[in-house]
Protein backbone atom coordinates (compact mmCIF):
# COMPACT_ATOMS: atom_id res chain seq x y z
CA UNK A 1 0.00 0.00 0.00
CA UNK A 2 1.26 3.48 -0.87
CA UNK A 3 2.33 5.39 2.22
CA UNK A 4 0.12 8.49 2.17
CA UNK A 5 0.97 9.75 5.66
CA UNK A 6 2.75 13.09 5.49
CA UNK A 7 3.41 16.15 7.60
CA UNK A 8 1.30 19.18 6.71
CA UNK A 9 4.32 20.92 5.16
CA UNK A 10 5.18 17.87 3.05
CA UNK A 11 1.58 17.51 1.92
CA UNK A 12 1.36 21.07 0.56
CA UNK A 13 4.90 21.06 -0.89
CA UNK A 14 3.62 20.83 -4.48
CA UNK A 15 1.23 23.77 -4.14
CA UNK A 16 2.79 26.72 -5.97
CA UNK A 17 1.91 30.36 -6.56
CA UNK A 18 -1.20 30.68 -8.73
CA UNK A 19 -2.60 27.25 -7.79
CA UNK A 20 -6.33 26.50 -7.81
CA UNK A 21 -7.38 24.90 -4.52
CA UNK A 22 -10.70 23.59 -3.26
CA UNK A 23 -11.23 23.86 0.50
CA UNK A 24 -13.99 21.98 2.29
CA UNK A 25 -16.13 23.38 5.07
CA UNK A 26 -18.94 25.81 5.78
CA UNK A 27 -17.99 28.92 7.74
CA UNK A 28 -14.82 26.95 8.57
CA UNK A 29 -16.77 24.08 10.19
CA UNK A 30 -15.29 21.19 8.21
CA UNK A 31 -12.18 23.07 7.03
CA UNK A 32 -8.79 21.43 7.72
CA UNK A 33 -7.06 24.18 9.71
CA UNK A 34 -3.83 22.20 9.88
CA UNK A 35 -3.52 22.38 6.07
CA UNK A 36 -4.56 26.04 5.88
CA UNK A 37 -1.85 26.82 8.45
CA UNK A 38 0.71 25.02 6.28
CA UNK A 39 -0.33 27.15 3.28
CA UNK A 40 0.07 30.29 5.37
CA UNK A 41 3.59 29.17 6.38
CA UNK A 42 4.46 28.39 2.75
CA UNK A 43 3.07 31.82 1.86
CA UNK A 44 2.10 30.85 -1.70
CA UNK A 45 0.37 33.77 -3.42
CA UNK A 46 -2.16 34.50 -6.16
CA UNK A 47 -4.24 31.49 -5.23
CA UNK A 48 -7.67 30.72 -6.64
CA UNK A 49 -9.65 29.36 -3.70
CA UNK A 50 -12.90 27.46 -4.19
CA UNK A 51 -14.81 27.29 -0.91
CA UNK A 52 -18.41 27.77 0.15
CA UNK A 53 -17.53 31.03 1.92
CA UNK A 54 -14.62 33.12 3.14
CA UNK A 55 -14.52 31.59 6.60
CA UNK A 56 -14.07 34.17 9.32
CA UNK A 57 -11.00 36.28 10.18
CA UNK A 58 -8.55 33.96 11.91
CA UNK A 59 -10.33 30.79 10.88
CA UNK A 60 -10.52 28.65 7.73
CA UNK A 61 -9.78 30.36 4.41
CA UNK A 62 -10.12 33.63 6.34
CA UNK A 63 -6.46 33.08 7.33
CA UNK A 64 -5.38 32.97 3.67
CA UNK A 65 -7.41 36.07 2.96
CA UNK A 66 -5.90 38.01 5.87
CA UNK A 67 -2.43 37.01 4.67
CA UNK A 68 -3.15 38.36 1.17
CA UNK A 69 -2.71 34.96 -0.51
CA UNK A 70 -6.01 34.80 -2.40
CA UNK A 71 -6.37 36.43 -5.82
CA UNK A 72 -9.69 34.88 -6.79
CA UNK A 73 -12.31 33.47 -4.44
CA UNK A 74 -15.09 31.32 -5.85
CA UNK A 75 -17.78 31.06 -3.16
CA UNK A 76 -21.51 31.33 -2.49
CA UNK A 77 -21.55 33.66 0.52
CA UNK A 78 -18.89 36.02 1.84
CA UNK A 79 -20.99 38.37 3.98
CA UNK A 80 -19.84 37.04 7.33
CA UNK A 81 -16.19 37.94 6.71
CA UNK A 82 -15.84 41.74 6.57
CA UNK A 83 -12.32 41.46 5.11
CA UNK A 84 -13.77 40.31 1.79
CA UNK A 85 -15.52 43.61 1.05
CA UNK A 86 -12.43 45.53 2.17
CA UNK A 87 -10.19 43.58 -0.17
CA UNK A 88 -12.62 43.71 -3.10
CA UNK A 89 -12.79 47.49 -2.80
CA UNK A 90 -9.13 48.26 -2.16
CA UNK A 91 -7.35 50.71 -4.45
CA UNK A 92 -4.12 48.74 -4.23
CA UNK A 93 -4.29 46.74 -7.46
CA UNK A 94 -2.05 43.85 -6.34
CA UNK A 95 -4.14 43.34 -3.19
CA UNK A 96 -7.45 43.38 -5.04
CA UNK A 97 -9.60 40.31 -4.49
CA UNK A 98 -11.75 38.98 -7.31
CA UNK A 99 -14.82 37.32 -5.87
CA UNK A 100 -17.03 35.07 -8.01
CA UNK A 101 -20.33 34.33 -6.30
CA UNK A 102 -22.26 31.21 -7.27
CA UNK A 103 -25.52 29.90 -5.78
CA UNK A 104 -24.60 27.37 -3.10
CA UNK A 105 -26.45 24.46 -4.68
CA UNK A 106 -24.96 25.26 -8.06
CA UNK A 107 -21.46 25.45 -6.58
CA UNK A 108 -21.93 22.08 -4.87
CA UNK A 109 -23.34 20.48 -8.01
CA UNK A 110 -20.57 21.90 -10.24
CA UNK A 111 -18.03 20.18 -8.01
CA UNK A 112 -20.09 17.00 -7.83
CA UNK A 113 -20.41 16.99 -11.64
CA UNK A 114 -16.64 17.25 -12.01
CA UNK A 115 -16.20 14.46 -9.47
CA UNK A 116 -18.42 12.07 -11.39
CA UNK A 117 -17.55 12.82 -15.01
CA UNK A 118 -20.55 14.88 -16.06
CA UNK A 119 -20.20 17.59 -18.69
CA UNK A 120 -22.61 19.83 -16.81
CA UNK A 121 -26.13 19.86 -15.44
CA UNK A 122 -29.44 21.69 -15.79
CA UNK A 123 -30.63 23.70 -12.80
CA UNK A 124 -33.64 25.99 -12.40
CA UNK A 125 -31.64 28.07 -9.90
CA UNK A 126 -30.62 31.50 -11.20
CA UNK A 127 -32.93 31.63 -14.22
CA UNK A 128 -33.75 35.27 -14.96
CA UNK A 129 -31.03 36.61 -12.64
CA UNK A 130 -27.49 37.94 -13.17
CA UNK A 131 -26.27 34.41 -12.50
CA UNK A 132 -27.05 33.79 -16.17
CA UNK A 133 -24.12 36.06 -17.07
CA UNK A 134 -21.57 33.86 -15.25
CA UNK A 135 -18.92 32.32 -17.50
CA UNK A 136 -19.73 28.94 -15.93
CA UNK A 137 -23.23 29.08 -17.44
CA UNK A 138 -23.26 27.65 -20.97
CA UNK A 139 -26.78 28.77 -21.88
CA UNK A 140 -30.43 28.78 -20.86
CA UNK A 141 -32.42 25.76 -22.02
CA UNK A 142 -36.10 24.91 -22.01
CA UNK A 143 -36.87 21.27 -21.30
CA UNK A 144 -40.46 20.05 -21.17
CA UNK A 145 -41.61 23.64 -20.90
CA UNK A 146 -39.42 24.57 -17.93
CA UNK A 147 -36.40 26.89 -18.05
CA UNK A 148 -33.01 25.78 -16.80
CA UNK A 149 -29.42 26.95 -16.90
CA UNK A 150 -26.85 24.58 -18.36
CA UNK A 151 -23.99 24.87 -15.86
CA UNK A 152 -20.46 23.58 -16.35
CA UNK A 153 -18.49 21.45 -13.87
CA UNK A 154 -15.71 22.83 -11.66
CA UNK A 155 -12.33 21.19 -11.05
CA UNK A 156 -9.18 22.18 -9.19
CA UNK A 157 -5.54 21.14 -8.94
CA UNK A 158 -5.73 20.55 -5.21
CA UNK A 159 -8.41 19.80 -2.63
CA UNK A 160 -7.99 20.26 1.12
CA UNK A 161 -10.41 17.97 2.94
CA UNK A 162 -11.16 17.61 6.63
CA UNK A 163 -11.74 14.13 7.95
CA UNK A 164 -12.99 13.25 11.40
CA UNK A 165 -11.58 9.71 11.21
CA UNK A 166 -9.36 8.67 8.31
CA UNK A 167 -7.60 5.34 7.88
CA UNK A 168 -4.14 4.99 6.35
CA UNK A 169 -5.64 4.21 2.93
CA UNK A 170 -7.62 7.47 3.10
CA UNK A 171 -11.11 6.14 3.84
CA UNK A 172 -12.80 8.99 5.67
CA UNK A 173 -15.76 9.65 7.93
CA UNK A 174 -17.17 13.04 8.84
CA UNK A 175 -18.79 14.07 12.13
CA UNK A 176 -21.83 16.32 12.32
CA UNK A 177 -21.99 19.13 9.79
CA UNK A 178 -18.35 18.83 8.73
CA UNK A 179 -19.19 16.96 5.49
CA UNK A 180 -20.29 20.07 3.58
CA UNK A 181 -18.30 20.19 0.31
CA UNK A 182 -15.61 17.71 1.39
CA UNK A 183 -16.91 14.51 -0.24
CA UNK A 184 -17.45 16.15 -3.66
CA UNK A 185 -14.15 18.03 -3.59
CA UNK A 186 -12.32 14.77 -2.90
CA UNK A 187 -13.35 13.63 -6.38
CA UNK A 188 -12.83 16.90 -8.24
CA UNK A 189 -9.14 17.70 -7.76
CA UNK A 190 -5.89 16.26 -9.13
CA UNK A 191 -4.26 15.99 -5.70
CA UNK A 192 -6.32 15.49 -2.58
CA UNK A 193 -5.04 16.04 0.95
CA UNK A 194 -6.99 15.05 4.05
CA UNK A 195 -6.38 16.81 7.34
CA UNK A 196 -7.67 14.24 9.81
CA UNK A 197 -8.58 14.56 13.48
CA UNK A 198 -7.84 10.87 13.98
CA UNK A 199 -5.79 8.54 11.80
CA UNK A 200 -6.43 4.82 12.26
CA UNK A 201 -5.22 1.56 10.75
CA UNK A 202 -6.89 0.18 7.64
CA UNK A 203 -9.83 -1.97 8.68
CA UNK A 204 -10.64 -0.02 11.81
CA UNK A 205 -13.43 1.97 10.16
CA UNK A 206 -16.60 -0.01 9.54
CA UNK A 207 -17.10 0.03 5.73
CA UNK A 208 -20.73 0.99 6.44
CA UNK A 209 -19.50 4.30 7.80
CA UNK A 210 -16.97 5.34 5.16
CA UNK A 211 -18.20 8.38 3.22
CA UNK A 212 -15.13 9.16 1.11
CA UNK A 213 -13.15 6.23 -0.28
CA UNK A 214 -9.40 6.17 0.09
CA UNK A 215 -9.07 5.87 -3.70
CA UNK A 216 -9.66 9.63 -3.89
CA UNK A 217 -7.00 10.53 -1.33
CA UNK A 218 -3.34 11.24 -2.13
CA UNK A 219 -2.03 12.47 1.21
CA UNK A 220 -3.11 12.16 4.85
CA UNK A 221 -2.07 14.54 7.60
CA UNK A 222 -2.98 13.73 11.18
CA UNK A 223 -3.30 16.13 14.07
CA UNK A 224 -6.25 18.22 12.96
CA UNK A 225 -7.80 19.56 16.18
CA UNK A 226 -11.45 20.16 17.00
CA UNK A 227 -12.17 23.89 16.97
CA UNK A 228 -11.78 25.49 20.41
CA UNK A 229 -14.64 27.80 21.35
CA UNK B 1 -38.70 46.51 17.33
CA UNK B 2 -38.19 43.16 19.06
CA UNK B 3 -41.94 42.95 19.60
CA UNK B 4 -42.64 43.60 15.94
CA UNK B 5 -40.23 40.88 14.91
CA UNK B 6 -41.84 38.47 17.38
CA UNK B 7 -45.26 39.39 15.97
CA UNK B 8 -44.11 38.50 12.46
CA UNK B 9 -42.44 35.29 13.58
CA UNK B 10 -45.53 34.18 15.54
CA UNK B 11 -47.79 34.71 12.54
CA UNK B 12 -45.47 32.86 10.16
CA UNK B 13 -45.31 29.93 12.58
CA UNK B 14 -49.05 29.38 12.14
CA UNK B 15 -48.49 28.62 8.46
CA UNK B 16 -46.55 25.48 9.27
CA UNK B 17 -48.24 22.11 9.35
CA UNK B 18 -47.44 18.95 11.23
CA UNK B 19 -44.71 17.08 9.40
CA UNK B 20 -43.56 19.99 7.25
CA UNK B 21 -39.90 20.13 6.24
CA UNK B 22 -38.89 23.75 6.78
CA UNK B 23 -35.79 25.84 6.09
CA UNK B 24 -35.45 29.05 8.11
CA UNK B 25 -33.23 31.91 6.97
CA UNK B 26 -30.84 33.80 9.23
CA UNK B 27 -32.23 36.51 11.53
CA UNK B 28 -35.96 37.06 12.02
CA UNK B 29 -36.92 33.79 10.24
CA UNK B 30 -34.89 31.82 12.81
CA UNK B 31 -37.25 33.15 15.49
CA UNK B 32 -40.17 31.28 13.88
CA UNK B 33 -38.93 28.06 15.50
CA UNK B 34 -39.75 29.56 18.92
CA UNK B 35 -43.48 29.87 18.12
CA UNK B 36 -44.45 26.58 16.50
CA UNK B 37 -47.99 25.78 17.75
CA UNK B 38 -48.57 22.88 20.15
CA UNK B 39 -49.25 19.63 18.37
CA UNK B 40 -47.26 20.64 15.31
CA UNK B 41 -43.94 18.89 14.75
CA UNK B 42 -41.85 20.26 11.93
CA UNK B 43 -38.54 18.98 10.61
CA UNK B 44 -35.97 21.74 10.26
CA UNK B 45 -33.54 21.48 7.38
CA UNK B 46 -30.27 23.38 7.51
CA UNK B 47 -28.58 23.74 4.14
CA UNK B 48 -25.11 23.07 5.52
CA UNK B 49 -26.17 19.49 6.07
CA UNK B 50 -28.82 18.74 8.69
CA UNK B 51 -32.30 17.25 8.51
CA UNK B 52 -33.86 17.41 11.96
CA UNK B 53 -32.06 20.39 13.46
CA UNK B 54 -32.76 21.06 17.15
CA UNK B 55 -32.43 24.12 19.39
CA UNK B 56 -29.24 25.82 20.51
CA UNK B 57 -27.23 23.80 23.03
CA UNK B 58 -26.80 24.87 26.62
CA UNK B 59 -23.62 26.90 27.15
CA UNK B 60 -20.73 24.51 27.63
CA UNK B 61 -22.55 21.64 25.87
CA UNK B 62 -21.68 22.72 22.31
CA UNK B 63 -20.49 20.13 19.80
CA UNK B 64 -18.01 22.12 17.69
CA UNK B 65 -18.72 19.88 14.68
CA UNK B 66 -22.44 20.82 14.57
CA UNK B 67 -23.44 24.28 13.36
CA UNK B 68 -26.37 25.81 11.50
CA UNK B 69 -26.20 27.83 8.28
CA UNK B 70 -25.48 30.94 10.33
CA UNK B 71 -22.44 29.19 11.86
CA UNK B 72 -24.08 29.04 15.30
CA UNK B 73 -23.78 25.88 17.38
CA UNK B 74 -26.97 23.83 17.35
CA UNK B 75 -28.22 20.44 18.45
CA UNK B 76 -29.99 17.79 16.43
CA UNK B 77 -33.22 16.03 17.32
CA UNK B 78 -33.69 12.25 17.59
CA UNK B 79 -34.11 10.96 14.04
CA UNK B 80 -31.81 13.57 12.53
CA UNK B 81 -29.43 13.02 9.64
CA UNK B 82 -26.27 14.76 8.42
CA UNK B 83 -25.35 15.01 4.74
CA UNK B 84 -23.07 16.78 2.29
CA UNK B 85 -23.88 20.02 0.46
CA UNK B 86 -24.73 18.39 -2.89
CA UNK B 87 -27.27 16.13 -1.16
CA UNK B 88 -28.60 19.09 0.81
CA UNK B 89 -29.31 21.11 -2.31
CA UNK B 90 -30.68 18.05 -4.05
CA UNK B 91 -33.24 17.96 -1.24
CA UNK B 92 -33.89 21.68 -1.70
CA UNK B 93 -34.15 21.85 -5.51
CA UNK B 94 -35.90 18.50 -5.61
CA UNK B 95 -39.01 19.93 -3.97
CA UNK B 96 -38.60 18.07 -0.67
CA UNK B 97 -38.69 21.24 1.45
CA UNK B 98 -42.28 22.26 2.18
CA UNK B 99 -41.59 25.84 3.19
CA UNK B 100 -38.71 28.26 3.21
CA UNK B 101 -38.93 31.42 5.29
CA UNK B 102 -36.56 34.25 4.56
CA UNK B 103 -36.10 37.99 4.63
CA UNK B 104 -36.14 40.32 1.65
CA UNK B 105 -34.74 43.63 0.51
CA UNK B 106 -37.51 43.94 -2.10
CA UNK B 107 -40.50 41.96 -3.34
CA UNK B 108 -42.53 43.08 -6.34
CA UNK B 109 -46.11 42.51 -7.47
CA UNK B 110 -45.00 39.71 -9.80
CA UNK B 111 -43.67 37.71 -6.86
CA UNK B 112 -40.08 38.53 -7.81
CA UNK B 113 -37.62 38.58 -4.94
CA UNK B 114 -34.41 40.59 -4.36
CA UNK B 115 -32.49 39.75 -1.21
CA UNK B 116 -28.85 39.06 -1.95
CA UNK B 117 -27.01 42.09 -3.22
CA UNK B 118 -27.00 45.88 -3.19
CA UNK B 119 -24.53 46.61 -6.00
CA UNK B 120 -21.64 48.76 -4.85
CA UNK B 121 -22.74 48.63 -1.22
CA UNK B 122 -23.45 45.17 0.10
CA UNK B 123 -22.24 42.08 -1.72
CA UNK B 124 -22.68 39.21 0.72
CA UNK B 125 -23.57 36.63 -1.92
CA UNK B 126 -26.69 34.59 -2.43
CA UNK B 127 -25.63 31.62 -0.35
CA UNK B 128 -28.44 29.08 -0.62
CA UNK B 129 -31.24 31.59 -1.15
CA UNK B 130 -31.56 31.24 -4.93
CA UNK B 131 -31.86 27.46 -4.65
CA UNK B 132 -34.25 27.60 -1.69
CA UNK B 133 -36.80 29.93 -3.27
CA UNK B 134 -36.77 28.01 -6.55
CA UNK B 135 -37.00 24.60 -4.90
CA UNK B 136 -39.23 24.97 -1.83
CA UNK B 137 -42.94 24.30 -2.29
CA UNK B 138 -43.90 27.47 -0.40
CA UNK B 139 -41.86 30.66 -0.10
CA UNK B 140 -42.76 32.95 2.81
CA UNK B 141 -41.08 36.33 3.13
CA UNK B 142 -40.95 37.50 6.76
CA UNK B 143 -39.87 41.11 7.03
CA UNK B 144 -40.71 44.58 8.27
CA UNK B 145 -43.06 46.27 5.87
CA UNK B 146 -40.77 49.19 5.02
CA UNK B 147 -37.08 49.99 5.40
CA UNK B 148 -37.03 53.19 7.47
CA UNK B 149 -40.14 54.37 5.65
CA UNK B 150 -38.85 53.31 2.21
CA UNK B 151 -41.08 50.92 0.28
CA UNK B 152 -39.98 47.29 0.05
CA UNK B 153 -43.11 45.86 -1.61
CA UNK B 154 -42.86 47.38 -5.07
CA UNK B 155 -44.28 47.48 -8.59
CA UNK B 156 -40.92 46.30 -9.90
CA UNK B 157 -37.78 45.29 -7.99
CA UNK B 158 -34.91 47.73 -8.45
CA UNK B 159 -32.19 45.44 -7.07
CA UNK B 160 -30.86 42.33 -8.85
CA UNK B 161 -33.27 39.43 -8.56
CA UNK B 162 -32.81 36.40 -6.37
CA UNK B 163 -35.49 34.63 -8.43
CA UNK B 164 -38.56 35.40 -10.50
CA UNK B 165 -42.16 34.77 -9.49
CA UNK B 166 -41.45 32.80 -6.33
CA UNK B 167 -42.86 34.64 -3.29
CA UNK B 168 -46.15 33.01 -2.22
CA UNK B 169 -46.73 35.00 0.95
CA UNK B 170 -45.46 38.09 2.74
CA UNK B 171 -45.85 38.53 6.50
CA UNK B 172 -45.02 41.91 8.02
CA UNK B 173 -45.90 43.76 11.23
CA UNK B 174 -48.83 45.29 9.31
CA UNK B 175 -50.44 42.17 7.95
CA UNK B 176 -50.42 39.13 5.71
CA UNK B 177 -50.33 39.27 1.90
CA UNK B 178 -50.86 36.35 -0.41
CA UNK B 179 -49.81 36.15 -4.08
CA UNK B 180 -52.78 36.08 -6.42
CA UNK B 181 -53.18 36.86 -10.11
CA UNK B 182 -52.28 40.51 -10.59
CA UNK B 183 -50.42 41.12 -7.35
CA UNK B 184 -50.70 40.62 -3.60
CA UNK B 185 -53.96 40.29 -1.70
CA UNK B 186 -54.08 41.66 1.84
CA UNK B 187 -55.84 38.87 3.74
CA UNK B 188 -55.05 39.87 7.32
CA UNK B 189 -54.38 43.25 8.90
CA UNK B 190 -52.96 44.04 12.31
CA UNK B 191 -55.38 46.10 14.47
CA UNK B 192 -52.73 48.84 14.88
CA UNK B 193 -53.19 49.80 11.22
CA UNK B 194 -55.85 50.81 8.71
CA UNK B 195 -56.03 49.50 5.16
CA UNK B 196 -55.07 52.97 3.96
CA UNK B 197 -51.93 52.92 6.10
CA UNK B 198 -50.91 49.50 4.77
CA UNK B 199 -51.46 50.67 1.20
CA UNK B 200 -49.47 53.83 1.85
CA UNK B 201 -46.57 51.69 3.08
CA UNK B 202 -46.79 49.57 -0.10
CA UNK B 203 -45.77 50.83 -3.54
CA UNK B 204 -47.77 48.35 -5.61
CA UNK B 205 -51.57 48.40 -5.47
CA UNK B 206 -52.78 45.85 -2.94
CA UNK B 207 -55.85 43.78 -3.62
CA UNK B 208 -57.94 43.85 -0.46
CA UNK B 209 -59.53 40.57 0.45
CA UNK B 210 -63.34 40.74 0.67
CA UNK B 211 -62.84 38.54 3.72
CA UNK B 212 -60.14 40.66 5.40
CA UNK B 213 -59.31 39.25 8.83
CA UNK B 214 -57.54 40.59 11.87
CA UNK B 215 -53.93 39.49 12.24
CA UNK B 216 -53.90 37.79 15.60
CA UNK B 217 -50.89 37.92 17.85
CA UNK B 218 -51.48 34.71 19.76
Amino acid sequence: MIDKIKTADEAVANIQDGATIMVGGFMACGTPEILIDALVRKNVRNLTIICNDAGVPGRGVGKLLSNGQIKTLIASHVGLNPEVAARMNTDVEEDKLECILIPQGTLAERIRSASCGLGGFLTPTGVGTIVEDGDYVECRMTVDGKDYLLVKPLRAEFALIRGSVTDKFGNTTYNGTTQTFNPMMAGAADYVIVGACEVVEVGEIDPNHVVTSGIFVDAIVGGEKPWQI
Amino acid sequence: MADLKARIAKRVAKELKDGDVVNLGIGLPTMVANYIPDGVDIVLQSENGIMGMGPAPEPGKEDVDIVNAGAQYVTVNPGAMFFDSATSFGIIRGGHVDATILGALEVDKHGNLANWIVPGKMVPGMGGAMDLVVGAKKVIVAMQHTQKGKHKILDECTLPYTALNVVDMIVTEMGVMIKVDGGYMLTEIHPDFTVEQVQEATQCKLIISPDLKQMEEE
